[in-house]
């Protein structure tokens, strides 16, 4: 568990790491099995990614997706059931975290509460037997970039969240490591520190250059962070691409609602041929919505005419207004408006299925009202009901 | 409530307030309820002309202390375990570890008598340093186990990631965190161990006697000797209130955990 005497010499931590900061996991996975060995769960199925130095890589997922468990895993605070790690071109399975060159921020900080904020900054030096004056110089550089120099001599206790928060990011920049792990560091946050802490992290990031890993909860976090984003659901990776290419095309239904805010309508449904052309009816009895298929979607319906499907818009995909690009019509039921001011989100019905519509901000929509709405068809997704994933041209 | 706990600590402290003040009454007037009178040091010295107190007082500090030294040494890894490593079985055996408690202490005394005559550890400070360490072993993993459970893992984890070794993680980390926890289980083990009386009085005669002995020795079943005992008792008991008076402020004072919200 712990190095003993047998641990490898101590890797500066303090002089710039050796190697590249790059991370690839390759078929990783965590199985916790009971008292007697029996299996109990996969935290984390065969999980193949590759990071490259100085990216900024966001792990995101609803809780309990097996985000956490890789982070840990990438740290070493959890032992690996199945396949590599390797940090630099150098497989670390078996490393101790000390070892791996990476420094982690913990959601609730977990600062050493009897230490002041310099010894808190300062201990992984210590540790190290750095020299007194380089130990200084280390902290107090880490302190000037956080703004931390007049907290230098306080006890954890007595500073504010977003200060404590400030305090953990210094503690890691001190170890001048390769990767940064930050496990849901905003949590624990107000909504104002939060984006604010947001703000200094990518600063950090953009100065600093190097390789992070971000585990969060929260989409926004993700888009607004990220350089790329890997979405995962009960172990399983479900998609890994950059923000826009996330959002625009989704490979399945579950990153399809997962991003997004509001989320993208998903209408389950089949495809029907009608009157020579395909049409979407989704299911809801009669009445129910039909959108006919046109350009792309058509092409993608072809050959699946009675075939269970899941049709999807974004909410800015549809419109009161219409006209330009081809779309459908189709009328709907005010279920809720929510007037942003510079936008209004509607919560609607159409023939017993629920879609939420962005409309500009100068009408007040009312509850019941009867509006159509334009769906635009070229921007909508196709997914398989049975597999989940969208539906490609090939 | 304020008045409920004045009431409760009066109640408490009443008979304590009885011994002191009949500790310094004569025998004859120890049979008074008098709360006014001439006080005395003659059961004090005919405490000290009949006893010698310094070897009982000794002995009570040396198993006291000694047992409470052993009771930590086996509880703090078997804490530590369950409280960062746990397992499904750990609350079970929590719960099994106190059940031995329940059992009147009276239902083993034979088996142990016998046991320790045959390894001859009848009347020797080692033996009972040894029953008081298995009396009060689970009570010592229980407090343990919940003030290592206070302190967040994540600390820990973060001096693993910030190059602390095993050892050096017990020593900066663990250690500082978990003292002020410790130093009351301390107190309140060495206090349980101070005034045991069922195993010292059945296990022990002249050699290993602690105070609780002490105190025993000055009832009798004819003549006076109320004033004589409570001096005796006085004497047994005033250590220990001396020392819970000087550590309180210490005991109340727990680390309260700024650096996790």
């Amino acid at each position: 568990m712990h190095g003993g005497a047998a641990a490898p010499p101590y890797q500066s931590s303090a002089t710039p790491a050796l190697g590249d900061g790059s991370v690839r996991l390759r078929d990783l996975s965590k199985s916790y099995a009971d008292d007697r060995g029996r299996l109990i769960c996969h935290a984390v199925k065969a999980l193949n990614l590759e990071i490259q130095d100085g990216e900024f890589l966001v792990l995101v997922g609803p809780s309990g997706c097996g985000k956490s468990t890789t982070l840990r895993m990438i740290a070493g605070l959890e032992s690996i059931s199945g396949g590599t790690i390797e940090i630099g071109g150098k497989v670390v399975n078996r490393a101790a975290p000390k070892d791996r060159g990476i420094a982690m921020v913990f959601q609730n900080y977990a600062l050493y509460p009897h230490m002041t904020v310099f010894d808190n900054l300062a201990f992984g030096l210590k540790l190290a037997r750095k020299e007194k004056a380089f130990i200084r110089e280390a902290v107090l550089r880490a302190a000037t970039t956080l703004g931390l120099e007049a907290l230098l001599e306080r006890k954890p206790q007595a500073l504010s969240g977003g200060q404590r928060q400030r305090v953990a990011l210094g503690r890691a920049i001190v170890r001048n490591p390769r990767v940064f792990l930050f496990d849901e560091p905003l949590s624990n946050l107000d909504a104002k520190m939060r984006v604010l802490m947001r703000a200094e992290i990518a600063r950090l990031h953009s100065s600093l250059k190097t390789t992070m890993i971000y585990v969060t909860h929260d989409q926004v976090e993700a888009m607004t962070m990220g350089d790329r984003i890997c979405v995962m659901r009960d172990g399983v990776l479900m998609q890994v691409a950059d923000p826009l290419t996330l959002y625009r095309q989704p490979q399945n239904l579950f990153v399809a609602g997962f991003i997004g805010s509001p989320p993208m309508s998903l209408l389950p449904g089949r495809v029907e041929g009608r009157g020579g052309g395909l049409v979407f009816v989704s299911d809801g009895g009669p009445g129910a919505l039909t959108v006919a298929l046109t350009g792309r979607l058509e092409r993608l319906a072809r050959g699946r005419i009675g075939g269970k499907v899941v049709f999807g818009a974004r909410p800015e995909h549809l419109s009161v207004t219409g006209g330009g690009a081809p779309d459908a019509a189709a009328s709907c039921i005010v279920e809720l408006a929510e007037p942003m001011g510079a936008e209004t989100i509607l919560y609607l019905t159409a023939g017993g299925s629920s879609l939420i519509g962005r409309a500009p901000g100068e009408h007040l929509y009312k509850k019941g009202e009867e509006l159509t709405i334009h769906i635009n068809v070229e921007k909508a997704h196709l997914f398989d009901a049975a597999t989940e994933n969208v539906l490609t041209e090939t | 409530m304020g008045l409920i706990g004045w009431l409760a600590a009066a109640v408490m402290f009443f008979p304590v307030f009885w011994m002191t003040i009949t500790a310094f009454k004569t025998e004859q007037g120890a049979y008074q309820p008098d709360l006014f009178f001439v006080p005395t040091l003659q059961s004090f010295r005919e405490v000290f002309a009949r006893s010698r107190y310094a070897g009982f007082a000794l002995n009570s500090i040396c198993i006291s202390f000694g047992s409470t030294l052993l009771c930590f040494l086996l509880a703090i890894p078997a804490a530590y375990r369950m409280a960062f490593f746990p397992t499904r079985k750990t609350q079970a055996t929590l719960v099994w570890m106190l059940s031995t408690k329940m059992m009147p202490a009276v239902g083993a005394l034979l088996p142990v008598y016998l046991l320790f005559r045959s390894a001859g550890l009848l009347d020797s400070i080692s033996g009972l340093v040894l029953i008081y360490t298995l009396m009060n072993l689970p009570v010592c993993v229980w407090m343990t186990y919940t003030y290592f459970c206070e302190i967040p893992a994540a600390i820990l984890e973060a001096a693993r990631v910030d190059g602390a070794g095993f050892w050096s993680e017990i020593r900066h980390v663990l250690a500082p965190l978990a003292l002020p926890g410790m130093s009351s289980t301390a107190l309140l083990l060495i206090i349980l161990c101070w005034n045991e009386a069922f195993w010292s009085l059945n296990l022990t005669s002249a050699h290993a006697a602690p105070l609780t002995v002490f105190i025993a020795s000055y009832s009798s079943p004819e003549g006076l000797f109320w004033a004589k005992l409570s001096a005796a008792s006085l004497l047994a008991v005033a250590p220990i209130l001396v020392m819970g008076w000087l550590t309180q402020k210490q005991l109340v004072s727990g680390l309260t955990f700024g650096a996790v919200k």
